[in-house]
């Protein structure tokens, strides 16, 4: 294969990352935007869509996409549920206080990750796709399945931005982000309102991975990658803006996946990773976001 | 704290000391190595507990500073032939170096951002382990031969794959750092880090430089956590990067959580109260991190200050 069509897979490759990528760190960046709330057990929310998503689709008999579609709409709800449960039990009890907060949830890592590795097993397991439409271009076949993972990923987006901007649930979420003592007084439910966003949260990175199991096999473990990247693409694009996540998304993504094809990957990763932290160090609002209030 | 008699501080730190030497000789063989293998982890997060403890900053990239002791003195051994002391001054030497730098980097940041900044520059320094596997060894890791862990001074020769020498060294490390961070606790700097802990903003007011005592702090806690990380590399032989990934950073958070955030005592009760339960459920489950997993958020809902904070709080008010 020439350079051009290389590239042009790895652009490929790097979208359909980019798509997941930017529903998990979407769900990571709500949390801290409205609940100043770090997550560390995002990724483990993320696996156990993943998880859920296989159980269901072995669950259900007849074609692939009956299964997926059901897993679609299941495996996010069952994930809310947890996490809003969660949220309930600890994070309100500590009054979403920063420091305790993540150490609870690296806590809520740790009790996911071992049940999921206690009744799912070490294997990992694959998830058929719901269709397997080969997109046959002059170089190369494409998975016509990876495609609908960006299409999807984008309607999603697009939805959930409609409701933060277009909707009295957006305006609350936006009123209580903003400032939640005076959201309070004017009668809003903040204590609901982090609920719902925390659940929401987990939902979205859920959903990403339900996406993206078909293509990349449920494990225990897959929540530790996810993690990382969100953190450095919510870094990039500015905590708590939602703008600035897509755009890092993008850019992450498509850098991740072309970066990988022509180098090693632990070197891109030690890339990546450096440069956020020195992000972090020298521009705490990232790279798109505005100055913290 | 300050009403205190020292002597009392003093002679219960010491009691403590010679209480685990005793222990060297009543306890069982597997017991014996466990606590020699409790006392290095204990500096380890004596060293934390030195800056999450008494400065309040919350890191989550410690395992580099153990990493850095670890394969600083392990590398120096296998790559180099140094002799044990040297190895041992180089790991140490690597910790400093490292906390240096990453606390010019990390302290331009302060909460939340400080926990995500030190968790990231621990997962670029386990990556490049990784990555520079022809040297470290990579995810395998290397075991230190065994004639090379042997002190010599003249003509006698001490054997620190000996049990018992082992235990003796695990034991006179932990002493003095325990001493050492008696002695620092009790000086005014170590005031004024808990003056930084309470209110910054005020500290600055009062005339401290803030920024140099928690650079300050920072180089002596990663240096701390060095010289666990060179003991253990020494003393039990193996230099893994297991030692450098995200899990050796929260361990210590739980232990001194679990102990009692800056108390001095607190690290060694949290360290062997935790491998105790794992010891002991062992037998049940060997889901061990489920245990991990509850028992930080037990300790941040339930008991935020950890054992020795409680019973500082409600019984004894002088413990340092």
């Amino acid at each position: 294969m020439h350079f051009g069509p290389h590239l042009l897979l790895a652009t490929l490759e790097g979208l359909v990352t980019s798509a997941v990528l930017a529903l998990t760190a979407l769900g990571l960046s709500l949390v801290f935007g409205v609940m100043r709330v770090v997550n560390v057990a995002h990724g483990e929310f993320f696996m156990l869509g993943a998880v859920l998503a296989w159980a269901i689709t072995t669950a259900i008999s007849g074609h692939p996409a009956l299964g997926f579609l059901a897993a679609l709409v299941i495996a996010p709800l069952i994930v809310g549920a947890i996490a809003l449960v969660a949220e309930r039990l600890v994070l309100r009890r500590l009054n979403y206080n920063p420091e305790a907060t993540i150490v609870a949830t690296i806590g809520m890592l740790y009790i996911i990750q071992q049940l999921a590795l206690t009744f799912y097993g070490p294997e990992a397991r694959p998830v058929e796709p719901p269709f397997s439409y080969r997109i046959l271009l002059p170089w190369f076949g494409y998975s016509g399945y990876k495609l609908s993972i960006i299409a999807a990923s984008a309607l999603l987006l697009i939805a959930t931005w409609l409701v933060l901007t277009r909707t009295k649930i957006g305006l609350i979420m936006r009123a209580t982000q903003y400032d939640s003592e005076t959201a309070q007084a004017f009668g809003i439910p903040v204590g609901r309102v982090y609920g719902g966003v925390f659940a929401l949260g987990a939902m979205l990175a859920a959903i990403a991975a339900v996406l993206i199991v078909p293509i990349s096999q449920a494990h225990y473990l897959m929540g530790q990658d996810p993690l990382l990247l969100s953190f450095i693409v919510v870094i990039i694009g500015g905590l708590g803006s939602l703008r600035g996540t897509v755009v890092a998304a993008v850019l992450i993504g498509l850098s991740d996946g072309i970066i990988s094809m022509f180098f090693s990957p632990t070197l891109a990763k030690i890339i990546a990773t450096l440069l956020v932290a020195m992000v972090l160090v020298f521009r705490p609002q990232g790279l798109f976001g505005t100055a913290a209030r | 704290m300050s009403e205190a008699s020292p002597a009392k501080a003093y002679a219960l730190h010491l009691g403590v000391i010679v209480l685990l030497f005793v222990l060297s000789f009543l306890l069982p063989d597997y017991y014996h190595g466990l606590l020699a293998r409790i006392m290095v982890l204990a500096v380890f997060a004596m060293g934390y507990n030195m800056l999450f403890g008494y400065v309040g900053l919350l890191s989550l990239g410690h395992a580099m500073f153990f990493g850095a002791g670890l394969y600083g003195a392990g590398l120096a051994i296998i790559q180099l032939g140094w002799s044990v002391p040297a190895a041992f001054a180089a790991g140490l030497a690597c910790g400093a170096a490292l906390a240096l730098i990453i606390g010019l980097l990390a302290l331009r940041t302060t909460g939340v951002a400080f926990m995500i900044v030190t968790m990231m520059f621990a997962q670029v320094f386990y990556l490049a382990i990784l990555y520079f596997a022809a040297w470290t060894g990579g995810d395998q890791g290397q075991v230190v031969p065994q004639p090379a862990r042997v002190l010599t001074f003249g003509a006698t020769s001490l054997d620190l794959t000996n049990p018992t020498m082992r235990y003796m060294t695990a034991l006179g490390l932990f002493s003095l750092v325990l001493l050492i961070t008696l002695a620092v606790v009790r000086s005014s700097y170590g005031r004024v880090l808990v003056a930084i802990r309470e209110n910054e903003e005020r500290t600055r007011m009062l005339g401290y430089d803030t920024f140099s005592n928690k650079l300050a702090a920072v180089v002596v806690s990663g240096t701390i956590c060095a010289a666990s990380g060179a003991a253990y590399a020494l003393l039990f032989g193996y230099v893994g990067s297991s030692f450098a990934s995200v899990q050796y950073s929260i361990l210590p958070l739980l232990w001194v959580l679990l102990g009692g955030a800056a108390t001095t005592l607190g690290p060694l009760i949290g360290t062997l109260f935790m491998y105790y339960v794992i010891d002991l459920t062992s037998g049940y489950t060997s889901a061990y991190l489920l245990i991990v997993g509850i028992a930080l958020i037990l300790l941040v809902l339930f008991f935020p200050k950890g054992i020795l904070g409680t019973i500082r709080q409600r019984w004894l008010g002088w413990l340092p």
